[in-house]
C-alpha cells in the first residue's frame, strides 16, 4: 500500500535560522510513528508544514496523494495542536458541533465523541472553566471527527494524567487498526516507546535517527552495566580477573560494548562460585534519546 | 460552502450572546435612539414635517457615530483574538476556507447589528407613532435609513476585519479601530469643515469637497439619508452641502463600501500566517 504522508528533502529557514533541514520521512496506512526531540528540534514546523500552515523553502511533500493544505488534504487530515486552544465562551458541545458541520457531518454525533474522550459531564459547561486536561480532551475529540486518514498530534498527551494517557493510547491503537496513519510527537520516549510501531528522532532540524526500538538500540550502541556483588574476601579477584571492572560503594561495577555482552556473561559465570549476585543493566531509553537528540544538535 | 458559512456563523453568535453582545448592542441603541428621539421631538410645529421624519433625521445623526462604533467593537477581535488565543492554526487546518471564515463572522455580526437597529429604531418609531399618527408618513423615510444603516455597519465590520488582520494582537486591533472610528466619523468632517472655511469657495469647495464626502462611507450615509429627505435638511449642518450631490453618487458609495472593505479584509487575513 502506499504511504498517506510522504516527506522528501524538506527545508524550512526562518530568517536565515535552519529549522529543518533535509527532512525525509514516510507514515503508511495504519502505521504509528512518534516524532521526538527536544524544544525547538523542529517538530512543530514539521507538522505544520504537513498541515499546510506554513510553505516549506524546498522538498516533496504528499499528504493522502495531495499538496499539504489543499482542500482534499485538509479533508482528510487531523490536528492536535500542541496546547489545544478553543474559544473560553463556547461549551465543548458547540465546539464540536461547529467542527463537525466543517467537515460536513451531521453534528448530532457531537456528544458521542465527547463521550468517547470523557467529557460528556462536560459538555454543556464553558470551555473557559474546563481545566487543561479537559482542554486536551475536547482537542483530541475533534481530531477523531470523521474518519481521518492521517493524524498529526502535537505533544497529545502533555496534561492528561497516566490513566487518560492509556486510554489516549488505545483510542489511537483503535484508529491505526482502522487504517489511519499517524504521527505524533512527543518528548519522552519512555512513553512512546511501546504505544508506536516507529520512532523518528529530530535534533537542530535534522532527523538524526528512524527506527523501531531495537533498530536504534543496536545503532546507537550504547555499552550495557552489570553490577556484581562478590562473596565476601572475593572481591579483589573478581575485580582483576574481568577487564575494565571497577569497585565502587561495595559492587564491582563494570561496562561492555553489546556484542560482547554474552562473552563477559560467560566469563563471569565461570567464576559464580564468588559471586553472590548478577544485575545486568541495559542503555535506558532516554540514554538511547539523548544519543541520538545531542549528536548532532546542540 | 454555505453550510461552512453557517456553522461559522453559528458559533459566532453563541460567542457573541455568552460575551453580552448582543445585549449591548442592542440596549446602546434602543436608548439612544429613545433619548434622541425624545429630544428632537420639540421642533415639530415650526419645521411643518411630520414627527417621524424629524425623528428619523435625528436618528441620522446619531447611527453616523453609533452604528460604525458598534460594528468596530464587533469585528476589531475578529481575525486578532484567534491569532492571540492560539484557535487559529487549527481552525485553518479545518476544510474551510478563509473567506468562508469571514463570511461566516460577517453573517453573525451583521445579523446582531440588524437586530440592534431594529430594535433601536422601532422604539424610537414606535414612540413618534403613538404620539402622532400623522408619524405613519414617515415610514418610507424610516426604512431607507434602516437599510442604509446596515450597509453602513457592513462597511465597518469589513474595516474592522480588515485592521484585525492587520494588527494581529487584540489591543494592537483595539486601538486601530478606535483611531479608525475617530477619523472616519469625528474628524474627518472637522477637518473637511475647516478646510472649506480655508477655502473660501475655491477649488476645494467645489471640486474635492463632495468627492472627500463620497469617499467616507460615514458621510455618504449621511448625504444620502439626508438628500433623501428634503424635508429636514435644515436640521443638519452638512445638509447643505448635501444638495449638491447627487443622490445617486451616495447611494454607490454607501452600496460599494461594504464590498470594498471585505474585499480588503480578505485580502488581509490571506496574509495572516497562524
Amino acid at each position: 500500500m502506499t504511504s498517506t504522508l510522504t516527506i522528501s528533502r524538506l527545508t524550512k529557514t526562518f530568517g536565515g535560522l535552519n529549522a529543518l533541514t533535509e527532512v525525509s520521512l514516510t507514515v503508511a496506512p495504519g502505521e504509528r510513528v512518534a516524532l521526538l526531540g527536544h524544544n525547538g528540534a523542529g517538530k512543530s514546523t514539521l507538522m505544520k508544514i504537513i498541515l499546510g500552515l506554513i510553505t516549506p523553502d524546498g522538498g516533496d511533500i504528499s499528504v493522502c496523494g495531495a499538496a499539504p493544505g489543499s482542500a482534499r488534504a485538509r479533508a482528510q487530515v487531523a490536528y492536535l495542536p500542541e496546547n489545544a486552544a478553543f474559544h473560553p465562551a463556547l461549551s465543548g458541545l458547540e465546539q464540536i458541533t461547529q467542527y463537525m458541520r466543517l467537515r460536513n457531518l451531521d453534528p448530532s454525533g457531537a456528544m458521542e465523541l465527547l463521550e468517547r474522550v470523557g467529557l460528556a459531564h462536560a459538555a454543556k459547561r464553558r470551555i473557559g472553566t474546563y481545566s487543561k486536561g479537559m482542554r486536551q480532551r475536547v482537542g483530541l475529540a475533534q481530531a477523531l471527527i470523521g474518519q481521518p486518514r492521517l493524524l498529526v498530534l502535537d505533544e497529545p498527551t502533555s496534561g492528561l494524567d497516566p490513566v487518560s494517557r492509556r486510554d489516549f493510547y488505545e483510542l489511537l491503537d483503535g484508529l491505526a487498526a482502522d487504517g489511519a496513519a499517524i504521527l505524533l510527537s512527543s518528548h519522552a520516549l519512555t512513553e512512546v516507546e511501546a504505544r508506536t510501531d516507529r520512532l523518528l528522532i529530530l535534533s537542530g532540524g535534522r532527523m538524526v535517527a528512524e527506527g523501531t526500538l531495537p533498530d536504534l538500540r543496536r545503532e546507537a550502541a550504547l555499552p550495557v552495566a552489570m553490577h556484581l556483588s562478590a562473596l565476601n574476601g572475593y572481591e579483589s579477584d573478581v575485580v582483576a580477573a574481568l577487564p575494565g571492572a571497577i569497585r565502587a560503594n561495595g559492587f564491582v561495577h563494570l561496562t561492555c560494548a553489546q556484542d560482547e555482552k554474552l562473552a563477559m556473561l560467560s566469563r563471569i559465570s565461570a567464576m559464580s562460585e564468588k559471586i553472590s549476585d548478577l544485575d545486568v543493566i541495559p542503555p535506558s531509553l532516554e540514554d538511547i534519546y539523548s544519543h541520538f537528540s545531542r549528536r548532532d544538535g546542540q | 460552502m454555505i453550510a461552512r458559512i453557517l456553522a461559522t456563523a453559528a458559533t459566532e453568535i453563541h460567542i457573541a450572546r455568552r460575551n453580552r453582545w448582543v445585549l449591548i448592542a442592542v440596549l446602546l441603541m434602543v436608548v439612544f435612539s429613545l433619548v434622541l428621539s425624545a429630544a428632537g421631538s420639540a421642533p415639530t410645529g415650526a419645521l411643518g414635517a411630520d414627527r417621524l421624519s424629524v425623528v428619523v433625521a435625528s436618528l441620522t445623526s446619531l447611527s453616523v457615530y453609533l452604528v460604525p462604533l458598534v460594528a468596530l467593537l464587533m469585528s476589531f477581535d475578529a481575525v486578532a483574538g484567534e491569532v492571540e488565543r492560539g484557535t487559529l492554526p487549527l481552525l485553518l487546518t479545518y476544510p474551510v476556507a478563509r473567506w468562508e471564515i469571514l463570511a461566516g463572522k460577517l453573517v453573525a455580526h451583521t445579523a446582531i447589528l440588524v437586530v440592534a437597529i431594529a430594535a433601536g429604531y422601532g422604539a424610537a418609531a414606535a414612540v413618534a407613532i403613538i404620539t402622532d399618527p400623522a408619524a405613519l408618513a414617515g415610514l418610507a423615510a424610516l426604512w431607507r435609513l434602516t437599510w442604509t444603516s446596515v450597509l453602513l455597519g457592513m462597511a465597518f465590520l469589513g474595516i474592522g476585519y480588515a485592521l484585525s488582520s492587520l494588527a494581529r494582537r487584540v489591543s494592537g486591533a483595539a486601538g486601530l479601530a478606535i483611531g479608525l472610528w475617530l477619523g472616519l466619523v469625528v474628524l474627518y468632517d472637522l477637518g473637511l469643515l475647516a478646510a472649506v472655511v480655508a477655502d473660501d469657495g475655491g477649488f476645494f469647495t467645489t471640486q474635492v469637497f463632495p468627492a472627500a464626502l463620497l469617499a467616507n462611507p460615514a458621510d455618504a450615509f449621511r448625504l444620502f439619508n439626508l438628500t433623501a429627505a428634503q424635508a429636514t435638511s435644515a436640521a443638519s449642518g452638512i445638509g447643505g452641502a448635501a444638495n449638491a450631490i447627487p443622490q445617486w453618487q451616495s447611494l454607490v458609495s454607501i452600496a460599494l463600501w461594504p464590498l470594498v472593505s471585505l474585499a480588503l479584509a480578505a485580502l488581509a487575513f490571506r496574509k495572516v500566517e497562524p
